[in-house]
């Protein structure tokens, strides 16, 4: 699959910014300036930006928990989203969702999800909503390996196949449901026979490759928008870091890790852009620069935002 | 004005809505041919097709967040769950996304959506389809909760929750279905929120829900012929409750008898209670708030072991005439 120049620096950018967002929510916690806990998607950038690389602005995406790079390749506002994440009242959420809960409703991304599997019904909706609305749009909707055992999933296939819906199911297959090692029950692969089991095309990737995760979600995309209905694709990937920050990595070891770091999606893209002559490493680095400076900026605008109002407690519960 | 049952009352107010606003549709278990296991969506299916009366296969989670995610990009989706007992299946899309969605997106989505099901006993069903379950979910912030007792009250509720822009559980019960009273041929709202005196009177308050409005109604008639004076009131919605009327009546009798059908241990009538003795209601009681509530046991197949579970016209004629002659 070919890309203009443009498209490579763009994606490749999207990518250092949540390469870099997500060590920045890292240092920001370790630093004792972030409660709770937050679920870091390194290692996995191309799949999110291969992924929504091809919507057009008006589609949707619904997320998973582990949701920032998703929520970065939507086009969010990166002050906005690091002022959510810092719980600030200016953020996405007024402070109210925080790294697990991020949205951008009117920017076609319908949240991240602290539910295993809870976006998957919603996203049935959403696509029968879209179907009524007949204005071509369609959904991009994100979950991980360890909501593809969850019954919520497999209901949910059913009814999208019952109502040819324009979505996209896209299962981040990371290898791991916090501890449990998913390839214990199924591989990618077999994960993708689930849409050609309950009919629908299913297809599985190497979701470290942009290019490959593009050409995949690109063709179920064009497949959903032509209204012939949902697909599913599998992006085969994996987190370096730890499900949330009480990992202990009791569960894996630290060669298995390293093997996947020697498959980082983003080194993989710069070589190929390389190779294509798309970029030079000047022009890499620069691209590299820049999203880590983004994200400096937006970590700058979120510690100078105001803690939202102790009086703005009770607001947003009801609609009027 | 003409009479219709609170089943007809409650298909009205859909077809109405969906003849006024083509957002508004219909998903659920066996509404389309079927007409829904209680017959309540009948020839809807004729009416709209099958784009807009969604007939699914058993999913109540995945066709409750379907709702959900319609919802959020702007339907106005009507969710039908067949029996109370399985909004247990629906209640993580019901309870952790479409009550918490606005909130957690700090105010910016909406999910304007009803969820219909029908609760409660005395159709011989048992355990797994008849209990009234309609207190979990006025735990939740950002649900509301409505319950009617009358037809008129089934279609001027049921409108307004179609139009409202939250989620609305939206409990019928399955005895009143095929109750008849005067219902308006035209659309009509009734306020959420708003109780009705379903019966002025001076000597003691029952405050009571859905089935118990009517088993309360007839027990005042009797209670009238020994001289006592009951009023009835309705909260009809019971989140967010309208505190105001309950404890205005309360004021009034200084007596108050809180009757549902739910098993009493933390059921609705334990909130009522507490509103009460938490009002300025508090200084007027001449006696002890009292309960009479669903025994403390799941719903049991025998018919008269079905009809001593829950309060019957006589119990509450009992409780109310004791209530009403206590001296403190």
């Amino acid at each position: 699959m070919k890309i203009t120049k443009q498209q490579a620096e763009d994606y490749l950018l999207q990518m250092y910014q949540i390469r870099a967002f997500e060590e920045q929510a890292e240092k920001s916690y370790m630093a004792g300036k972030i409660h709770g806990t937050m679920h870091l998607s390194i290692g996995m950038e191309a799949s999110a930006v291969g992924s929504i690389s091809t919507l057009e602005p008006t589609d949707f995406i619904i997320g998973h928990h582990r949701g920032h790079g998703l929520t970065i390749a939507k086009g969010a506002d990166l002050n906005l989203m690091m002022a959510e994440f810092y719980g600030k009242a200016n953020g996405y959420c007024r402070g109210r969702g925080g790294s697990m809960h991020i949205a951008d409703v009117e920017g076609g991304n319908l949240g991240a999800n602290g539910v295993v599997a809870g976006g998957i019904p919603m996203a049935v909706g959403v696509g029968i909503g879209l179907k009524m609305q007949k204005e071509g749009r369609v959904l991009l909707a994100f979950f991980g390996d360890g909501a593809a055992s969850a019954g919520a999933f497999h209901e949910s296939m059913i009814l999208a196949v019952l109502f040819q819906v324009p979505v996209v199911f896209i299962c981040e297959n990371n290898q791991y449901a916090m501890s449990f090692r998913t390839s214990d029950w199924a591989d990618s692969a077999k994960i993708a026979e689930f849409g050609k089991l309950y009919g629908m095309p299913g297809t599985s990737t190497n979701g470290n490759n942009l290019l490959e995760v593009r050409e995949a979600v690109q063709k179920a995309v064009e497949h959903a928008r032509a209204g012939n209905g949902p697909s599913l694709v599998v992006n085969d990937t994996y987190r370096w870091r730890g499900h949330s920050k009480s990992d202990r990595n009791r569960y894996r070891t630290q060669e298995e890790i390293d093997e996947w770091k020697e498959k980082d999606p983003i080194v993989r893209f710069t070589e190929v852009v390389l190779k294509e002559k798309l970029l030079t490493e000047e022009e890499i680095e620069k691209i590299r620069e820049q999203g880590y400076a983004d994200i400096e900026a937006a970590r700058a605008f979120a510690e100078a935002s105001p803690e939202p109002e102790v009086a703005t407690l009770l607001e947003g519960v009801y609609a009027p | 004005m003409r009479e219709i049952t609170y089943l007809e009352a409650i298909r009205e107010a859909m077809t109405q809505e969906m003849e006024r606003d083509e957002r508004v549709f219909m998903i659920g278990e066996d509404i389309g041919e079927y007409g829904g296991a209680f017959q309540v969506s009948y020839g809807m299916l004729e009416q709209f097709g099958p784009e807009r009366i969604l007939d699914v296969p058993i999913t109540e989670l995945a066709l409750t967040g379907a709702a959900v995610g319609a919802a959020l990009i702007g339907m106005r989706p009507i969710a039908e769950i067949m029996f109370m007992d399985f909004t247990t299946l629906a209640s993580e899309q019901l309870v952790n996304q479409a009550a918490k969605l606005r909130f957690m997106f700090g105010g910016k989505a909406t999910v304007p959506m009803v969820l219909r099901t029908p609760s409660g006993s005395g159709t011989g069903a048992a355990e797994h389809h008849s209990q009234s379950l309609e207190n979990w979910f006025t735990h939740i912030p950002g649900l509301k909760v409505v319950q009617p007792s009358t037809p008129y009250d089934a279609k001027g509720l049921l409108v307004s929750s179609i139009r409202d822009n939250n989620a609305v559980v939206f409990v019928e019960h399955k005895l009143l279905y095929k109750t008849k009273g005067p219902v308006p041929e035209e659309l009509y709202t009734i306020p959420l929120g708003q109780a009705d005196i379903k019966r002025e009177g001076k000597d003691l308050t029952i405050i009571a829900t859905a089935v118990m409005v009517q088993r309360s109604l007839q027990a005042a008639e009797e209670l009238a012929k020994e001289g006592i004076d009951v009023e009835v009131v309705d909260p009809r919605t019971l989140r967010p409750l309208d505190k105001d009327t309950l404890i205005n009546s309360v004021k009034k009798t200084g007596k108050v008898l809180i009757v549902h059908e739910a098993v009493k241990t933390s059921g609705i009538g334990g909130e009522f209670a507490a509103v009460i003795a938490e009002s300025e209601a508090f200084g007027y009681l001449e006696a002890p708030i009292m309960r009479l509530a669903g025994e403390e046991i799941p719903i049991p197949y025998n018919r008269m072991l079905e009809y001593h579970a829950v309060p019957q016209v006589e119990n509450i004629i009992e409780k109310a005439r004791d209530l009403a002659q206590l001296k403190v």
